[in-house]
């Protein structure tokens, strides 16, 4: 098909009042990964929460794929069908093996048969190294193993657009390299991605788009290079320049 | 020398901290078992000498009475056994649906939510006592067709209502403790509101309130001594067929032996459950 994967328009959220997202307008192409970028608060995750229907938007409108998933009679489970999304804690259920983490959605929502979602489930824990931990529960995992199979967990569903937000800002910083190792695996294959991130040197290394959001506002979309060599607004040099000198770059 | 990990040889100064350390356990240990022989001397010499105690153990610690009433109020018992047996699931199952309902958020279902809120003030406010009475005497005055009429059934009845109304209490924290980022977790799975409830967020909740459930079960098991106001012949009810006759009140120590014989075991029971979430909740533990 032709056309953006996800096309954001006008997008408007508030939070008793407050502006979070001020007519926020984005497109994604397929196999585009697109990382958000700004300070704390300026609306990336909250733009995430939106595209997966987790928040209500306040105004402007959502197209996946060429259907509008904002409009009044759509229904949120089908859209999330399509959408996977990683979160920053993990959220891995605690109750349940990591197996069974991973094999809940495709078996009650995808109505896959159990042995075929094991195994798909088992196929994927091969091949990001974590095959013997599919017996575990969650919490005998370190941060970046239960990261890995949030992404794993999201996968399972074979989303068309998976959603990473802030995936690595809980992990201690020798187990962030092996969660962006996983998710750089995935841009290989062709996975649509959106991720929030602080990461500036892995924004710049996996992204083929990267944006800058300041207060609620897309303030500059391009190039990865063309945003870290030469960006063209003055607040996201200023941004930048203070990333810089807390030496995240 | 320079002990290695390979060939650690505990140094002079951990040897002499080891066995300071015994000596600290060896006296803490007697210490604990002189303060707890004075403590019970001064009580039982209290007791003994208080100048009441003849009649007292006359009347309330009477070994003869007490086996001579022992198989009566044991056979009572068995009818509070009984009805708490019966009581405990349906309380559990009327709770936990309270506690649903009372989370509804479709509108058709308002009727529904209202009412479990109606049902939790209500019941939780009259005191179980009174609800034994209104149920047990009644609801037969109203000679309604296919009511119950056995005092067993109609107390157990009102001890379901008292008890459900608590449950669906223990129920509602319990759900509404399990942080919201599970339930967003499992709705951007595609799961469902009812889908998110029933495989990711009750599983959490019901592990969560297993120990205050065994604690309101507790309560209930001495609470069925409650149904004897209603003429039931139980454990209470025999013991005091027994203290009538001749003025001694050792039945009722039979029948206090026989409720703690049945809630000890359930205390300890809770506390162990709760010690093993503990140990899960700690790092490393299983």
């Amino acid at each position: 098909m032709s056309g953006p994967l996800l096309e954001v328009e006008g997008l408007w959220k508030t939070y008793h009042a407050h502006p979070v997202l001020r007519g926020v307008d984005l497109k994604v192409d397929a196999h585009e990964v697109v990382c958000l970028i700004g300070a704390s608060g300026s609306g990336k995750s909250t733009l995430l929460r939106c595209v997966n229907l987790l928040e209500e938007v306040d105004d402007g409108a959502i197209t996946l794929d060429g259907d509008e998933i904002t409009a009044p009679g759509a229904d949120p489970d089908e859209v999330r069908k399509r959408i996977g999304m990683v979160f920053q804690s993990y959220n891995l259920f605690p109750h349940m093996s990591v197996l069974d983490n991973i094999t809940l959605a495709p078996v009650r929502v995808h109505r896959r048969g159990r042995r075929e979602a094991e195994e798909r489930a088992r196929e994927l824990l091969e091949r990001f190294g974590l095959a013997d931990k599919a017996a575990e529960y969650p919490d005998r995992l370190s941060g970046g193993q239960q990261q890995r199979v949030a992404i794993i967990r999201a996968m399972a569903c074979d989303p068309s657009l998976l959603l990473l937000d802030e995936v690595t800002s809980a992990l201690d910083p020798e187990l962030v390299t092996e969660v962006m190792g996983i998710i750089r695996e995935l841009k290989d294959q062709g996975m649509t991605m959106i991720l929030a991130t602080h990461e500036m040197g892995f924004a710049r290394d996996i992204a083929d788009t990267v944006c800058f959001l300041s207060d609620g506002v897309l303030l500059e979309r391009g190039p990865a290079e063309q945003i870290f060599t030469e960006p063209r607004e003055p607040r996201t040099r200023e941004f930048l320049r203070r990333v810089l000198a807390s030496r995240r770059l | 020398m320079t002990a290695t990990p390979d060939t650690w040889v505990k140094s002079e100064r951990q040897l002499a901290r080891e066995r300071a350390r015994r000596r600290a356990g060896i006296r803490n240990g007697s210490l604990a078992a002189a303060s707890t022989i004075v403590f019970l001397a001064v009580v039982v010499g209290g007791v003994l000498a208080s100048p009441g105690w003849p009649s007292v153990q006359d009347k309330f610690f009477d070994w003869g009475e007490f086996k001579g009433a022992f198989p009566d109020v044991l056979d009572g018992f068995w009818m509070n056994v009984r009805i708490f047996l019966i009581a405990e699931p349906v309380i559990l199952v009327l709770g936990l649906l309270v506690a649903l309902a009372r989370g509804l958020r479709n509108p058709l279902f308002f009727p529904l939510r209202a009412l479990a809120v109606l049902y939790t003030d209500v019941f939780r406010g009259i005191p179980t006592i009174l609800l034994v009475f209104m149920i047990g005497f009644g609801l037969p005055a109203l000679r309604l067709q296919g009511l119950p009429t056995d005092p067993a059934v109609l107390g157990g009845g009102a001890l379901v209502l008292s008890y459900g109304a608590y449950v669906a209490e223990v129920f509602r924290a319990g759900i509404e403790s399990i942080h919201p980022s599970q339930r967003s977790a499992a709705r951007s799975l595609g799961l469902s509101q009812a889908q998110a409830l029933r495989f990711v967020v009750l599983p959490q909740a019901v592990r969560r309130v297993v120990p205050p459930l065994l604690n309101d079960f507790a309560s209930l098991q001495k609470d069925t001594a409650l149904v004897g106001t209603l003429g039931v012949v139980e454990a209470l009810r025999q013991a005091q067929i027994h203290s009538a006759e001749d003025f001694n009140y050792t039945p009722y120590l039979a029948a206090a032996v026989l409720f703690i014989a049945l809630t000890v075991p359930m205390a300890r029971f809770t506390d162990h459950l709760a010690a093993r979430a503990e140990r899960r909740r700690a790092p490393g533990g299983k």
